[in-house]
């Protein structure tokens, strides 16, 4: 450490922060006790006899508010602070006022009956946050957990970065072991290695003891011999390769995931292969988004009325039961009369694109949001009246709509093998779009009218004809997701096409980065299949109820502390690495000049 | 703009014409619908004369709770530059807790005892809580955000949206939870004005109208309210005329919150029911008033939700309803005529207004001549697709305000 | 004929009158300097002929054609390109990307060509990304090299003001705008930008209208000098007509006290 820096003792704290952050652990956990999460999460198992993902929804905050309270930013220029004993007391000390705030909660949701008001603050829920071992012991094992929890996260300052990095993939790499059961099961049952399977999990759900101890300590040793943080360090190494590197790069990473989609399906099981399929859809939707978004920069929060078009339209052409039209047509991917599905839904997907397209472009941003808002709900709740119910069925929708057909191969939500493997041909088409229209003159076009529209227009850019090109290209991958949603579930009605939906895709694109299609592919792996789309569960099927409640603080916390997302496109870690590049400009310029002189 | 010359405003592009055909159309339905609800009035097919009074009230009174919602958008718009989408919530928030205490003193019977002292302690109850609700969003959520690009922040507030919507769901359940019944005294019709108004109604728009004044004497009369105007104006000039414009913001959000609360009340007045759900169109709507008053101007917001009330009341039955009329055959030659020659006569000037008006009159001969009738069913389903038309409408033809828009200069374009 | 011939050009912002009915011409390979006080409604004028503001009246004829009213992509296709006072650059985009980006309205393949990767295709982007390339090289090396691949923001003021020159040349016009191309700049790069000008005149053959207020550059490149004032052209001539005329002195100096009230 610095030798200047002179020491502070343990108590040298911005107590007024601590006495903040404590409350806000407090608060948080009674908020998430209040809503249920507690309770009906408490069914989930993550280390068989001692976890439940209900106490561990708990158990997060004063870690994440002692780290956060003790928390002291490296400033430019300047010592780094100094961590030491401070830390733990920190946040200790958070984690005690945590602690005292949530117990005063436990003992006044026993004492008064609040349940007139929160429905879910009963007896059960007192039972089972004191242990079933009454308030007063319960409420002084919470103090004592959250106190050393608290401590701690005031702890991972003080640890060395190696240490630190250990501890936590330990502990990360336990619970990813424990969320992906489901698929891991599925997948060793297949191999018939259920040996293995069964070691690792208990009976009724959740990792073993045993098994957590392995995981944990293969993670912490893998992580040990490593250097630095491996993501980081892999994404900012993509961010700068030159040309023919990524090219070669992207190559390979595309021909590997071209073969595990190939093999995955065959190895996992039915659930497994839905909750991909659903991954796939809202990648697919997505991507589209993305373009319309991370690429044209317009906000376009009806998207989900492209998707309803795309399922609605092919509904009508496949159906027997589509009230109006029944052409009957079988989308039959490869004959004639499933390409001519296929081009009546692109064509209607277009058109539709246009016609929000045209009226919007013009405004300026936040407007065009609210206004292709309202349009996706005109469209949801036309497809809902009993005006228009004669074509499109009102809220019952069109049921019946057959299975697609590939050779004799038959593609319907019963099998949802099936269904991924149609997802994947088309997120491959939609990367491939994506991917050759950004490196193009149209693909510059956008980038110009994001960062200046009226310098675009002035250097020659035709910013109305762009827009509505990226609108309409986003509707056209919007509407393929309704074609395949349409066909895997079965029936469309308009209860699925609400702006719950647009949100999530919007979500997606933001946490996982706009403009990147890495991110949006990490954005919905991450997102649709731990948490689950709108009405489709993820691998954690339990948060169900909470799910909006998460998205809605993702993308808040998201907007606060990452806008880039997880993965920021090349464009937007410039904008983000601003200095380190001036630096490296400064630094070549100096060569450049060198080699000048000699 | 001083367009004194004669220079076209149309351009015969794609987009000039698909707008200028989407405004032909709204023109076109609004005229036929209205005319026609009048004539079948006339010949005693369409609503009563009391019908059409009761629909004006109606709408005079959900107007005015909008007019307040739309307060917050607008002033927040004023002073930042965003759209807080989260300040349905923030009314939501109001009219929720308002309710668990109307109902305790339902219980405990002040609410039949003493009406008047009992919807007073809700309503301050319900005041705080909006007012709370918005200081704790901005403070947590939009403050680390000023001065980032305009998207931004919107699409944090939709988060907060959703989030806080959630949030309330999880708290308190999904149930519709009803507020109890105002005594009759109060449902009973009084005539004020040649108009049948019933008591709740009328205590609304007098809520309504109260708290408009006393927030146009704080913005107008007070120091703060000075200051809100300056930071309004330009933020950093305001900061070196020694304004604290933190301090200025967060009295933004505040009082937009109040009203907002307040408005949660005159929703439980007019409609009872609360949910989870409850911000969300009440939200839409303000905003679209907000943006109709011309955003900024809070006179504007105020007259915009009305306006927005009678439209969305009279909208669906009225105009929609009237578009079964068919319009005499003579009526249709004599709009096509007239709707040809000002075509003739004036499109060269290529003055868009013009053309709207002759492309209107032209599509209603076409009607005419047609004998169109337009026989919609379930009329009451789409009276949000109303309410969101109007919202496309506005954004799309009047993004500035009928009133006149009143933004710091860097938030326009 | 006049490649770009302006008659009566009027624009008012609100009660303001910022362009009083100015008439204007300039012909093939011409230099012409628009001088005039600040808030003269210099670059008022640049943004009706480049269509960003659209005139109240009054024609702008370039190559035959009234252009006024038009979009401004339409009006650079047509082979009109401006910088703007204020660099207004494509900060996170490439340096390279700046320039490729202006090419826009010179190139045509679309989705397909771009989809199917066509040869067509990418003739055109080898050659767009060429063009780009020969287009920096003509301001030295301090655009060119490891520069192409850096975001346009890390560069220094005066090499955004060359950048955005080299962006404006990219979209291939023949009448370039430059709204006072020197403001920032230290005396050196004043007097390497005078030289640049003439010589994109000389090499690259651009007709070009400058707008500036350093007198030395406006004397040492201008074939003729214009002199607006509250939007009303107050002289016209060669620099040493126009510097010694009264009302354009009188313009830049204000008026004497008696007459001002
Ligand atoms: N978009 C606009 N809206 C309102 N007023 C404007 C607008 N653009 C310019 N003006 C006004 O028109 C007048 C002329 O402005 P302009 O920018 O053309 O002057 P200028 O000669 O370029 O001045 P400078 O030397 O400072 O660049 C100014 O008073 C300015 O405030
Ligand atoms: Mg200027």
């Amino acid at each position: 450490m610095n030798q200047t820096v002179t020491r502070r003792s343990a108590t040298d704290l911005d107590w007024d922060r601590v006495r903040r952050w404590g409350i806000y652990a407090g608060l948080t956990m009674a908020f998430l006790s209040s809503i249920g999460m507690v309770e009906n999460l408490d069914k989930r198992i993550i280390v068989d006899p001692i976890l439940s993902l209900g106490f561990l929804a708990l158990l997060w905050v004063p870690v994440a508010f002692g780290y956060a309270a003790t928390y002291e930013e490296a400033k430019e220029g300047m010592a780094a602070p100094e961590k030491g004993e401070r830390d733990l007391v920190g946040g200790l000390v958070t984690g005690l006022i945590g602690g005292l705030f949530f117990v005063a909660f436990i003992a006044i949701a026993d004492a008064v009956d609040l349940r007139g008001v929160f429905p879910r603050i009963g007896p059960a829920l007192i039972d089972l946050l004191t242990f079933d071992r009454g308030v007063a012991i319960g409420s002084l094992l919470w103090l004592v957990i959250s106190g050393l929890l608290g401590m701690f996260g005031g702890l991972l300052h003080v640890l060395p970065d190696r240490v630190r990095r250990a501890v936590t993939n330990a502990l990360a790499a336990v619970f990813l072991v424990a969320l992906v059961e489901i698929a891991v099961v599925d997948i060793f049952e297949s191999l018939r290695l259920t040996v293995i399977s069964d070691w690792i999990y208990a009976k009724n759900g959740g990792v073993t003891i045993a098994g957590a101890v392995v995981i944990a300590a293969l993670a912490a040793l893998s992580s040990v011999r490593s250097e630095g943080d491996a993501v980081v360090r892999f994404r900012t190494r993509y961010a700068t390769m030159e040309g023919d590197e990524r090219k070669r790069f992207n190559l390979i990473a595309g021909a590997v995931a071209v073969v595990l989609a190939v093999v995955l399906p065959m190895i996992l099981g039915g659930l497994t292969n839905e909750l991909l399929a659903n991954v796939g859809l809202f990648l697919l939707m997505a991507l589209g988004l993305n373009l319309v978004v991370g690429y044209a920069g317009l906000l376009d929060l009806g998207y989900v009325a492209f998707f309803a078009v795309g399922a609605y339209t092919t509904a009508i052409l496949t159906s027997p039961l589509s009230p109006k039209w029944t052409p009957m047509l079988t989308l039959d991917f490869f004959s004639i009369e499933g390409w001519v599905v296929m081009v009546v839904v692109v064509a209607v997907a277009a058109l539709s694109g246009l016609v929000v397209g045209t009226p919007v472009i013009r405004l300026r941003g936040d407007y065009l949001a609210i206004v292709t808002l309202g349009f996706g709900e005109i469209v949801r709740i036309l497809f809902l009246s009993d005006w228009l119910a004669p074509a499109f069925g009102g809220a019952q929708g069109i049921r019946n709509i057959p299975a697609a057909v590939a050779g004799p191969v038959e593609i319907n939500g019963t099998k949802p093998q099936t269904i991924f493997y149609v997802v994947v041909v088309f997120v491959g088409i939609a990367i491939y779009v994506a991917w050759r229209l950004y490196h193009s003159r149209i693909g510059r076009a956008w980038a110009a009218l994001r960062e200046d529209e009226d310098v675009a227009e002035a250097m020659g850019v035709e910013t109305t004809k762009m827009k509505l090109l990226a609108f309409i290209t986003g509707a056209i991958l919007a509407s393929f997701g309704g074609m395949i949603f349409a066909v895997k579930v079965g029936s469309v009605f308009p209860s699925s096409f609400k702006l719950i939906v647009s949100i999530i895709v919007l979500v997606i694109v933001i946490v996982g980065g706009m403009g990147s299609i890495p991110g949006v592919v990490v954005g919905s792996l991450v997102l649709i299949g731990i948490l689950g789309g709108p009405t489709q569960p993820g691998l954690l099927a339990e948060f169900g109820e909470f799910k909006l409640l998460i998205y809605g603080a993702l993308l808040v916390f998201m907007m606060l502390r990452r806008p880039e997302g997880l993965w920021p496109s090349v464009q937007r870690q410039r904008e983000l690495h601003q200095e380190e590049i001036l630096q490296d400009a400064w630094l070549k310029a100096e060569a450049a000049d060198e080699e000048g002189k000699r | 703009m001083t367009t004194t010359a004669e220079r076209a405003d149309f351009r015969f592009n794609w987009v000039d014409s698909f707008l200028l055909a989407l405004r032909i159309a709204a023109i076109f339905v609004v005229v036929w619908g209205t005319v026609g609800a009048l004539a079948l009035g006339f010949v005693g097919e369409g609503l009563s004369g009391s019908a059409w009074k009761d629909l004006i009230v109606a709408g005079l009174a959900q107007g005015s709770m909008y007019g307040l919602i739309a307060l917050g958008y607008s002033m927040v718009y004023g002073v930042l530059g965003f759209i807080n989408f989260a300040h349905g919530e923030v009314f939501m928030a109001g009219a929720m807790v308002g309710f668990f205490v109307a109902d305790y003193f339902f219980t405990s019977g002040l609410w039949v005892s003493n009406f008047i002292i009992a919807i007073l302690i809700v309503l301050v109850v319900a005041v705080a809580t909006s007012t709370f609700t918005a200081v704790l969003i901005e403070k947590v959520a939009y403050r680390p955000l000023r001065n980032s690009p305009r998207l931004i922040p919107l699409i944090t507030s939709i988060g907060v949206s959703f989030f806080l919507q959630n949030a309330v769901l999880g708290l308190v359940g999904p149930a519709v939870k009803t507020y109890p019944q105002a005594p009759t005294w109060l449902s009973q019709k009084i005539s004020v004005l040649g108009l049948q108004i019933e008591g709740t109604k009328l205590l609304v728009i007098v809520i309504a109208v109260v708290s408009m004044i006393g927030l146009w004497l704080f913005v107008e009369r007070t120091k703060t309210g000075r200051a809100m105007r300056a930071v309004a104006e330009d933020k950093e000039i305001a900061a070196l005329m020694g304004i604290d414009v933190d301090r200025t913001i967060v009295t933004t959000f505040a009082v937009g919150g109040a009203m907002a609360g307040v408005a949660g009340i005159l929703w439980a007045l007019l409609f009872r029911g609360v949910s989870f759900i409850t911000g969300f169109l009440p939200g839409i709507k303000a905003f679209t008033a907000a943006v109709l008053g011309g955003i900024g101007n809070l006179v504007g917001a105020m007259a915009g939700g009305v306006l927005l009330g009678l439209f969305e009341s009279l909208g669906p039955n009225v105009v929609l309803r009237g578009l079964r009329w068919e319009i005499p055959f003579g009526l249709g030659i004599a709009a096509l005529a007239a709707g040809i020659a000002v075509a003739v006569l004036a499109w060269r000037r290529g003055r868009v207004s013009v053309a709207s008006l002759a492309g209107a009159l032209i599509m209603l001969g076409v009607a005419g001549i047609g004998q169109w009738s337009i026989v919609i069913p379930g009329l009451t389903q789409l009276k949000d697709v109303v309410a969101f038309s109007a919202l496309v409408l506005v954004l799309i033809f009047k993004p500035s305000g009928l009133f006149g828009e009143q933004l710091a200069d860097e938030d326009r374009a | 004929m006049h490649l770009l011939e302006i008659t009566g050009l009027t624009k008012s912002f609100g009660g303001l009158q910022a362009l009083g009915g100015v008439d204007f011409h300039i012909d093939e390979l011409e230099i012409v300097s628009v001088i005039g006080p600040n808030g003269a409604g210099k670059t008022t004028f640049f943004n009706t002929i480049s269509g960003l503001v659209v005139p109240d009246e009054g024609r702008i004829v370039f190559e035959d054609e009234d252009i006024a009213g038009l979009e401004p992509s339409e009006i650079t296709r047509r082979g009109i390109a401006r910088t703007f006072q204020n660099v207004r650059l494509f900060p996170d985009m490439t340096i390279l990307e700046n320039v490729m980006v202006a090419q826009h309205c010179r190139t045509e393949t679309g989705v397909w060509g771009a989809l199917f990767n066509t040869p067509t295709f990418r003739n055109e982007e080898r050659a767009i990304e060429e063009r780009a390339k020969d287009i920096l090289g003509f301001f030295g090396t301090r655009l060119t090299g490891y520069r192409f691949r850096q975001p346009a923001y890390v560069l220094s003021y005066a090499n955004r003001r060359r950048l955005e020159i080299a962006r404006a040349m990219g979209t291939m016009p023949r009448l370039l705008l430059l709204d006072e191309p020197t403001a920032g700049m230290n005396p050196k790069e004043t007097a390497e930008l005078t030289g640049l000008i003439r010589k994109l005149r000389d090499e690259k053959g651009f007709t070009i209208v400058v707008i500036e207020h350093e007198m030395r550059v406006v004397r040492d490149v201008s074939d003729r000098v214009v002199v607006l004032d509250h939007g009303v052209k107050i002289a016209e001539g060669s620099y040493d007509d126009v510097s010694s005329n009264p009302d354009v002195i009188e313009a830049y100096l204000g008026r004497p006290a008696e007459e001002g009230a």
